[in-house]
């Protein structure tokens, strides 16, 4: 038995492992009102997935052999829901330490056993924009995650070939952490913008150094190569577009300054996160071509929030600007599609409108939208069926399927869905995740650093 | 430290300044007509409603217009009696980040005399966007740190003054003891140690109860002599009412161990104006909560489970859980700045078991019944406030828009901060050229 035990041991460890595929599934789900997105709606509709990608939609099509049949009947079949702006599956969201770490990764703190990725499932959200937090002006690279909850493999929850994605950060959260908090820049949104400016610059001059030298070497085979630096080769990668820039913002002004950095940057693709006040200038970030991805109804939880409008979806979606709805929150990603029909009550935005801005539009604001955030044949199979239609109070998720892999079933899943099970306790500790929007998930891992200060506010 | 607060006392004064003038509410006589009406306690009616002297001074088919009714077509739309969110902290609470913006949490351990009402602030924003959404009346309620927190009021969101808004209920607070932790930061104390510190602080509200209850006493046997009154202490004299059972205690309580330790805590002093307040384990504990003869104020129901053992919809089956089990139960959204989402939140109990009827009465009928003021509230009847609105459509689905509201017979204008602002944006003039 020992020497089985080294053997796993050694498999466990292997890098095989580490590299194996993420798993996929086939499956037909027959007669349900589908709900493309981009396709329009139909009903009594067949849609056949195999091997975790779409191979068909249509009616009355017969399951190969081996296939599991899922009845539709009544029910609705949408796009899995996609969330621009989470922080579930990773340990770790901000490194406060500077208010620029491009260099650092939250890809490289996930975490497969957070229940979270289970209950965003249960509220038919199947991929996440894991993201950096807002302490500092230019924060982490973000991941992509697709929600494969059940796998104990880190590497399985990473979207393999999403755009990689970095977050900044404006305002008040940037400011209270490194100028308030430490006593350095910024501490005004004029701070905000010179330390981004810097950092551009840098990664500007290093990215010159580093082709001079690739240039030189052709030649000189004892060129030298500039120090390597991971802060402004990520920031490189931002310049030359590789890398799509994910910004914190709340005010009107500090958009437009950002709007005017990446002018002056060359850099063309930007998405405002939570963007209070986008609508303010709707027509500047439509005539951009920048794209906001902002909240149903968060406002007041602080200054620069104060002057917010629920209508702010509906406004920038009339203009013209890529919008979607996100969740910055383990509770929110469970209804996306509850704060997607709030945009009918603010601003009547149609069915389809509403739907696109949780599944196709968020999509394009992460580069995705060739892979998922609508049912279209070629596509992954990325889905979810509710009872009621999704934007409906009443509507409940029945299933959620990822890659063509059923990973919620409400009627079959047992309640306690932990993949890390306390084997003193069965029922878990009591944790009251605080309700209150104030409590930032985007400033988290920040107390610890500066519990000094925190004590003193 | 100084100079942050002179620069939030000058972003206050700011706000002042800034703020925009919401139009004036108007008081007349009203008949809305050829509407479906949702009584809630009478079923449902087809026809008109009459607004008079604030009241409702007829409801049904037939109803003859006054000569001076201004009269207002409801064909297609339905009337719901105002939603009534019995735990908010509207008007005390302004911007959750600036604490100097904040009036809901007064210092110390014992403050029962505090008055939420007297910090109401008429003038909030929240309060326009609230009631333009429905929701007519709230419980603004004080908390945060102290046992007794302070005294709850009822407010109708209408009124330039905390006296014009109240309307008929006050109750005095109670964060129950617990053994639960607090910020995952801040409290790094080991189970023992909770527990500990929670027998202490049980004992301590056992005191504190037994001095209140003595005070009282010699307040009442010195009746007939005014020189043996006890010397005046305005916390035992806040909670004489409550002691002597004149006054309904609000009980804060969430986790199921609290909850158990709660109903022997109120059952061993005989305390029967009590109203339990959260309740998110409720489900837990829901045949002793039915059992003790308990009403609970359930909510936010839209929220993240309280154990990671626990089923992902647990928050969303709590109400229509301890429904069934014979607890009578009201939800609130504990919100400030979006208690316009209370009948979210009762949409999401009614979509996971409890039932849209039963949802509908727990944000009506069941709160205005436990804070006393169905007579009132709460039901449209001939001779209740004419607190209500009108709704294109199921007012717990978002898609449905409210078209009327009326709060004591005064026609609210749909207006509010968010919506002035997508009236200036929407089209914003000047575009993107000068």
């Amino acid at each position: 038995m020992k020497k089985y035990f080294h053997f796993i041991c050694l498999l466990l460890l292997s890098p095989l492992f580490l590299l194996a595929q993420s798993k996929t599934g086939s499956l037909l789900i027959k007669n349900g009102t589908v709900l493309t997105i981009t396709k329009g709606n139909l009903s009594n509709t067949d849609v056949l997935i195999v091997d975790g990608k779409i191979k068909q939609i249509g009616a009355n099509i017969t399951a190969p052999a081996g296939v599991k049949t899922i009845d539709a009947t009544g029910k609705f079949v949408m796009p899995g829901i996609i969330d621009a702006h989470s922080h579930i599956g990773i340990d770790a969201v901000n490194e406060a330490s500077n208010p620029i770490t491009s260099e650092v990764a939250v890809g490289d703190a996930l975490n497969p056993m957070d229940i979270g990725i289970y209950r965003a499932l249960a509220g038919g959200t199947t991929s996440s924009h894991a993201m950096h937090g807002s302490a500092n002006a230019i924060g982490g690279q973000c991941q992509t995650i697709k929600h494969r909850y059940g796998t104990m493999n880190p590497e399985d929850l990473r979207m393999e070939g999403a755009p990689r994605t970095i977050k900044f950060a404006l305002g008040e959260n940037p400011k209270r952490v490194h100028g308030e908090g430490r006593g350095i820049q910024p501490r005004t949104r004029m701070g905000v913008e010179q330390v981004i400016r810097k950092g551009l610059d840098e990664a500007r001059n290093y990215a010159a150094a580093v082709k001079k030298y690739q240039e030189e070497k052709k030649t000189n085979p004892n060129a030298l190569p500039p120090t390597y630096n991971r802060r402004s080769e990520v920031l490189a990668g931002v310049l030359s577009g590789d890398i799509l820039i994910h910004c914190h913002s709340y005010r009107a002004d500090e958009i437009l300054m950002m709007l005017n950095v990446c002018k002056d940057y060359g850099i063309k693709k930007i998405t405002f996160q939570h963007v209070n006040e986008g609508f303010k200038v709707a027509p500047e970030l439509a005539k951009f071509g920048a794209s906001a991805s902002v909240f149903a109804d968060w406002w007041a939880y602080k200054f620069e929030v104060y002057y917010s409008t629920a209508y702010n979806a509906a406004i920038l979606t009339k203009n013209g600007v890529l919008t979607s709805i996100n969740s910055d929150s383990p509770d929110y990603i469970r209804h996306l599609y509850h704060e997607a029909a709030k945009t009918q009550r603010y601003g009547g935005l149609t069915d389809e409108e509403a739907l696109a801005l949780i599944t196709i539009n968020p999509a394009k604001q992460l580069g995705i939208e060739n892979r998922v955030g609508s049912l279209e044949v070629g596509k992954e199979a990325d889905v979810v069926i509710f009872d009621n239609h999704p934007l409906s109070i009443y509507a409940v998720p029945q299933v959620t399927i990822v890659d063509g892999i059923i990973r919620f079933d409400r009627q079959n899943d047992a309640d306690d869905q932990r993949l890390e099970v306390d084997p003193i306790k069965a029922i878990a500790t009591y944790s009251r995740a605080k309700h209150d929007v104030e409590d930032d998930r985007c400033l988290d891992g920040v107390f610890e650093i500066n519990l000094d200060w925190f004590k003193n506010e | 430290m100084k100079n942050k607060l002179i620069a939030a006392l000058a972003m206050l004064l700011l706000v002042g300044t800034l703020r925009a003038q919401v139009a004036s509410a108007n008081k007349g006589v009203f008949l809305l007509t050829n509407a479906t009406i949702e009584t809630i306690t009478k079923g449902v009616v087809k026809g008109s409603i009459l607004i008079q002297d604030g009241k409702i001074a007829g409801l049904g088919a037939n109803l003859i217009a006054p000569a001076n009714a201004k009269v207002i077509d409801c064909s297609g739309l339905t009337l719901y009696p105002g939603l009534i969110d019995a735990g908010t902290k509207i008007g005390i609470g302004e911007i959750s980040a600036v604490s100097v913006s904040n009036d809901f949490d007064e210092v110390g351990e014992l403050a029962p005399q505090m008055q939420a009402l007297t910090a109401v602030n008429p003038s909030s924003p929240a309060i326009a966007v609230t009631r333009v959404g429905g929701v007519t009346t709230a419980l603004t309620v004080p908390g945060g740190s102290g046992r007794f927190p302070g005294t709850a009021a009822l407010i109708n969101l209408v009124g330039y003054t905390p006296d014009q808004m109240y309307t008929g209920f006050k109750g005095i607070v109670l964060e129950f003891p617990t053994s639960a932790g607090g910020n995952r930061f801040f409290d790094q104390r080991s189970d023992e140690d909770r527990k500990k510190d929670e027998e202490k602080a049980q004992k301590r509200l056992t005191d504190i109860w037994a001095q209140a209850l003595l005070y009282s006493k010699i307040d009442s046997a010195s009746a007939g002599n005014p020189s043996t009154k006890p010397q005046f202490n305005p916390e035992m004299a806040a909670l004489m009412p409550v002691v002597r059972g004149q006054m309904t205690l609000l009980v804060e309580v969430d986790k199921a161990e609290d909850i158990e330790s709660a109903i022997k805590w109120v059952q061993a002093r005989k305390i029967k104006k009590v109203i339990f307040t959260g309740v998110s384990e409720g489900w837990r504990v829901a045949d002793k909560l039915a059992k003790a003869n308990i009403p609970v104020i359930t909510g936010p129901v839209i929220d993240l489970p309280t154990r990671t053992s626990d089923r992902y919809d647990r928050p969303y089956a709590n109400p229509g859980l301890m429904k069934k089990a014979g607890v009578k139960v009201a939800i609130r959204s504990n919100s400030t700045e979006n208690a316009r989402n209370l009948p979210f939140h009762a949409g999401f109990a009614a979509a996971y078991g409890m039932g849209r009827e039963e949802a509908l009465r727990a944000i009506t009928i069941v709160p205005a019944e436990l804070l006393g003021v169905a007579d009132h509230l709460g039901s449209l009847e001939v001779g209740k406030s004419a607190t209500l609105f009108a709704s294109s459509g199921d007012p717990m689905e978002p898609r449905s828009q409210i078209v009327h509201v009326f709060i004591d017979g005064w026609q609210i204008p749909l207006d509010s901060r968010h919506i002035q602002l997508y009236q200036e944006f929407l089209k914003r003039s000047p575009g993107v050229d000068k």
